[in-house]
């Protein structure tokens, strides 16, 4: 199911104990629609790991199931050591949940909030207060403190909503897009947030359909597409399954253009723009080649830009039979994994861009 | 601290935070205050005088009106404040918060319990405002400490078991204006009792209704409680039966509710 062989043969596996979280066969259907079709996640404590996919992938419901919000149809998941369903009180005292949608109590003033969640976790006065104060001064949320909640901006409400849930100091974390919607200030901050929670220990569950976002901050990637994993490794890892690396070549002039597209065989032809593209992976020794060749071709670009892969390529490869609106519903998920050993990804991303 | 010391302080926790939610925007209790108060003085005031005379049989005197009605409008002042219940539990149930509160360790009920003793504590004192506007305008009660202190017990339970109704109703309706219609048949009841006139001036066919649903036994029974007139077994069998039996009703109706999986 997963494309990556990296994991297979791990000899050091890490114990069970050692795994904030781990989750085999996870299914969820409302009616006849399948959300999770049996997927199987695996996060070591400490670690970040990103759950990315488009949108309806089924990225909200696997969150809502594993922090205990809903129940799954089959599978079964341990959550900081303990099942998810026998003991889900327990699981929940382990983690804190930042929703898609803000979990603040609009009606009332930003500090009552996080007094509110001081209180359900059963904190004294004094540490509550202190709690709150300390929080509310890293979210830069002091000065709207005591105004309601509901008057806050989106980045404001986002921030008090991950302030509130770090009031319990919980060991596992997971935030359901916690950017989308934020402009690029907000969200370069929340992702500071982010680094600063995991380098303090925690746990980070995350998913988010910004591919820079889960090359920013995660250790591990999981694509979700059509309720299956299609892909799980790093952000290298992922990058390795597509070969979307190339050189790029743009002429003005259609003569040099067509000369050029003469010689260069191997290049794929955009008439329209002007430029050839030759598959490349970037490296030194690669670029050279290519341009001893012009030279020796005589041929003069007017502009050489090298490609390499990016997130965006392999999302865009794993998750076409979606993004091109293939007929194919029921076996979305083999569907994308056969399209990727078939190599003919390359058209597929085409298409879609 | 035990988990029932634990179970203890949520429900203290929710019930602030409700109290909170009802002092920072009383306009929707004050909304619904609204309606019994204008009730009162309307049949007080227009009406009262030919409502006497139909009762007591051609001697009009608005003021022994007032002493009939003020223990209805009281009844209907606990069920237009159940209705305010209803809309804020829905309301309350779409707000993401929700969400939080279900995956953390706290006790589960208190969400509801918070709601449901935060809005009898209002309810108690929309009650005290009507009853003074009453005592303002001329209903004098004679009623002894002790039945003083049952007339409030019985307005508890009322509130208690009306309450837990309106939670009910507020759980199961998609959006607040829903809530709001679903409560409204609760809100009609006494309408339909001994609360502007006796049963007896009722047709036949529909005295017995009238006279068995729960808001007839309540009224007659405070009426004999706080006015001296005879209660009868009956009415206050029926009164204490549909209280408890309400309140229980709307507990675990509530609570089958709430455990059923997250609204998304």
């Amino acid at each position: 199911m997963t494309t990556t062989n990296t994991q297979e043969p791990e000899p050091e596996r890490e114990s069970e104990s050692a795994l904030a979280i781990a989750a085999t066969g996870l299914r969820k259907a409302y009616g006849d629609k399948t959300v999770l079709d049996g997927i199987d996640i695996r996060v070591p404590a400490g670690t970040v790991f990103s759950l990315l996919g488009p949108n309806g992938a089924g990225k909200t419901t696997a969150v809502n199931i594993l922090s205990t919000l809903i129940a799954a149809d089959g599978g079964e998941a341990r959550i900081a050591g303990h099942d998810l369903t026998a003991e889900a009180q327990k699981v929940r005292a382990a983690i804190g949940v930042t929703g898609q949608f803000s979990a603040v109590d609009g009606l009332i003033t930003g500090e009552e909030n996080m007094l509110l969640m001081a209180d359900l976790h059963h904190l004294s006065k004094r540490d509550g207060r202190q709690v709150t104060a300390d929080l509310l001064e890293r979210f830069d949320l002091t000065e709207a403190a005591k105004k309601p909640a509901a008057t806050y901006s989106g980045g404001m409400k986002r921030r008090l909503d991950i302030a509130m849930t770090l009031v319990g100091s919980p060991r596992i974390i997971f935030l359901d897009e916690p950017t989308t919607g934020l402009d690029p200030r907000s969200r370069h901050t929340m992702w500071q947030i982010i680094r600063e929670l995991v380098s303090g220990g925690t746990t980070v569950f995350l998913t988010t359909q910004y591919l820079e976002e889960a090359d920013q901050l995660a250790d591990r990637i999981a694509v979700l597409d059509g309720g299956r994993l299609v892909a799980e490794g790093s952000a290298e890892e992922l990058k390795r399954l597509v070969p979307g690396g190339h050189v790029r070549l743009r002429f003005s002039d259609p003569g040099s253009y067509e000369q050029a597209a003469t010689a260069l065989r191997e290049a794929t032809r955009d008439d329209q723009a002007l430029t050839l593209q030759i598959p490349s992976g970037g490296t030194q020794r690669e670029l050279r080649a290519i341009l001893d060749w012009l030279d020796a071709a005589g041929i003069e670009a007017d502009e050489l830009s090298v490609h390499t892969p990016d997130l965006d390529d392999v999302f865009f490869a794993l998750t076409a039979t979606t993004a091109t609106g293939a007929t194919a519903t029921a076996a979305t998920g083999t569907a994308a994994t056969g399209n990727q050993n078939s190599g003919n990804q390359n058209a597929d991303k085409e298409t879609v861009r | 601290m035990s988990t029932a010391g634990y179970a203890f302080r949520d429900n203290l926790t929710m019930l602030r935070r409700n109290l909170l939610h009802a002092r920072r925007y009383p306009s929707l209790t004050l909304n619904l205050l609204l309606t019994p108060v204008i009730l009162l003085l309307l049949f007080v005031y227009v009406f009262g005088n030919v409502m006497s005379a139909g009762i007591t049989g051609g001697h009009a005197d608005r003021s022994e009106y007032v002493a009939y009605l003020v223990p209805g409008i009281l009844f209907l002042t606990v069920a237009m404040t159940s209705l305010g219940t209803a809309v804020a539990v829905c309301t309350d149930m779409t707000e993401g918060i929700m969400a939080r509160f279900r995956t953390m360790a706290i006790s589960r009920a208190s969400v509801l319990t918070g709601h449901v003793i935060g809005s009898v504590i209002q309810t108690m004192t929309a009650l005290v405002l009507v009853l003074g506007i009453g005592l303002a305008i001329g209903f004098r009660p004679d009623a002894s400490p002790v039945e003083w202190l049952a007339a409030a017990g019985l307005m508890a339970l009322v509130s208690l078991a009306l309450t837990w109704l309106a939670v009910g109703i507020g759980l199961i309706s998609p959006n607040p204006e829903g809530a709001s219609n679903i409560g409204t048949p609760l809100v009609m009841l006494p309408f339909l009792s001994s609360a502007f006139v006796p049963v007896d001036a009722m047709p036949g066919w529909f005295r017995w209704f009238a006279e068995y649903q729960p808001f007839s036994p309540f009224i007659e029974t405070l009426r004999g409680l706080l006015l001296g007139s005879g209660i009868g077994t009956q009415n206050a069998v029926l009164a204490l039966g549909w209280g408890v039996a309400l309140t229980v009703l709307g507990y675990l109706w509530s609570k089958a509710r709430f455990s059923r999986e997250h609204r998304q």
